[in-house]
């Protein structure tokens, strides 16, 4: 796979004074998108293997086992599709 | 007395599994699941009597305009309306609370008049207001909420004056879910000889609502959270303020006639009669026969037995989360004077990782604002989680809920 589409099925910005973006993997690709992102960031925590709490690349986020994943304080969307470029391609 | 284990054998979508956990859906005031007998309802008229109605003579057509001409009586008699001419069928409270907008203060409001708006508003009751004030230069006032979440009516009876000419509120919060005090609300809003329009969209589905009783001249509410499917709702209108009013949107339908002058060379056109002046075009037809359905198999639960169900189980979940350490329920808490749902937060989280957290237990809670972002400021949140609950809901799913809950705080 070589597109950043070929993983992420959707993209929502959340309401809320906190602006985050949640990304929905695909559901065929999740598993191979996590392992991916597992590889490439740095686990802080592992919360029974539910969620992990990562960094990459000063980029705090938290990446849930279902395939979803929240990505915090990212200036635009711009920005996340250059980090999800850099942690799945 | 309500039995949530048969009723749930009546909702197909209740037995999947999410990520592989029994779906634990806690998401109805956002929008409800759907029974088989309002999906039967869909399926036997699109196989069996589709037809466009008010249009043609043949007896598909005929048949078609009967049902949806029924589905407006059984909404007229579900709130107690004098008739279906009092019922407007649209895409829900939304379009409900824009039509009132357009149709009415478009024509009845101007510079010096002043419209009341509760800071506990859904944005579909705020935005369409502050969009005509633009236009037609009134001031939109604010009435305050209390720091509980609750109306603040002496703030109401201080800001309506002989200049409101309308006052908006919803019935139910649809972040804390406190139940307003309509009917004294309206009686006020009538002395001053101000219109009032209510947001329905949190009550009809949760409770007996008598339009008549509340005296309440717009009434507005949406389907798809009484068991129906989404894109069709209703606008209930006093009588002799819908036959004042200019018609919402113009075409086939909510005219009787379109004549050309060869004089003039212009068209001039006659209304329609009430409610179909304000139905112009093809309507959701089959939306409309899912909600004869969904009132029809609410009324056979009935809704004083809806309200005790959804009390118990504010009740009892409102007890539960206090168990856990970590949990902040926000606003009233007294189940008894709201519907089922329950504004709260997990300390160290954000809202939209407790829903991520809870989904990936097979548990489906809205997070954000829920459209209410004036109500979180004043309430000092930065957003919210939000459980509610419905007919098909069960002690038991809150316990697991509860249990979860404890699990996320220990992660």
């Amino acid at each position: 796979m070589s597109n950043v589409e070929d993983y992420v099925a959707r993209i929502e910005e959340t309401c809320g004074e906190e602006k985050h973006f949640i990304v929905i993997f695909k559901y065929d690709s999740k598993n191979e998108a996590i392992a991916k992102i597992l590889n490439k960031a740095k686990v802080e925590k592992s919360m029974s293997r539910i969620a992990f709490e990562l960094t990459f690349r000063k980029v705090s986020f938290r990446l849930y086992g279902t395939g979803k994943a929240i990505f915090r304080n990212l200036k635009d969307k711009k920005a996340l599709q250059k980090i999800l470029a850099d942690l799945l391609l | 007395m309500l039995n949530p284990y048969k009723i749930r054998e009546d909702f197909p979508i209740l037995k999947r599994e999410i990520n592989d956990h029994p779906l634990i859906y806690f998401d109805s005031a956002a929008t409800t699941q759907k029974p088989k007998q309002v999906i039967a309802a869909i399926k036997e008229f699109y196989e069996n009597c589709n037809a466009n109605v008010h249009r043609a003579v043949h007896t598909l057509s005929q048949e078609s305009s009967e049902l949806y001409e029924d589905a407006h009586e059984e909404v007229a008699k579900f709130i107690n309306a004098d008739s279906m001419e009092e019922i407007i069928f649209l895409r829900g409270t939304t379009e409900a609370i824009n039509l009132v907008a357009y149709a009415w203060g478009l024509h009845n409001l101007e510079g010096g008049d002043e419209v009341l708006v509760t800071l506990m508003e859904h944005h579909s009751n705020i935005v369409p207001w502050e969009m005509l004030s633009k236009t037609n230069g009134f001031q939109v006032k604010y009435v305050e909420v209390n720091d509980d979440g609750t109306l603040n009516y002496e703030s109401f009876e201080n800001a309506i004056s002989h200049k409101t000419k309308i006052v908006c509120l919803t019935h139910v919060s649809n972040v804390t879910g406190f139940i307003n005090d309509v009917k004294n609300v309206a009686k006020i809003a009538h002395e001053h000889d101000a219109l009032v329009l209510v947001d329905g969209a949190q009550s009809v589905p949760h409770f007996p609502v008598d339009v008549k009783d509340l005296d309440v001249d717009f009434f507005g509410f949406s389907g798809h959270k009484m068991l129906a499917p989404t894109g069709i709702g209703a606008l209930y209108g006093k009588r002799e303020v819908l036959e004042e009013m200019e018609p919402f949107h113009g075409g086939g339908s909510m005219i009787k006639e379109v004549t050309f002058d060869t004089m003039t060379k212009r068209c001039s056109s006659s209304l329609n009669d009430l409610p179909w002046k304000f139905e112009a075009g093809t309507p959701n037809i089959s939306g409309g026969v899912g909600l004869m359905a969904a009132v029809r198999y609410l009324k056979d639960i009935g809704m004083n037995n809806v309200k005790v169900h959804e009390e118990n189980l504010t009740e009892h979940a409102t007890r539960r989360m206090q168990e856990c350490e970590k949990v902040n329920i926000y606003g009233l808490k007294d189940a008894s004077l709201k519907c089922g749902m329950i504004p709260f937060g997990v300390e160290g989280l954000s809202s939209h990782d407790v829903a991520l957290f809870l989904d990936s237990y097979g548990i489906m809670v809205r997070s954000g604002f829920h459209c209410a972002q004036p109500l979180h400021e004043k309430l000092k949140l930065k957003s919210s989680a939000r459980a509610s609950f419905y007919i098909y809901n069960t002690p038991e799913e809150i316990d697991r809920f509860v249990e979860v809950l404890r699990e996320i705080e220990q992660l």
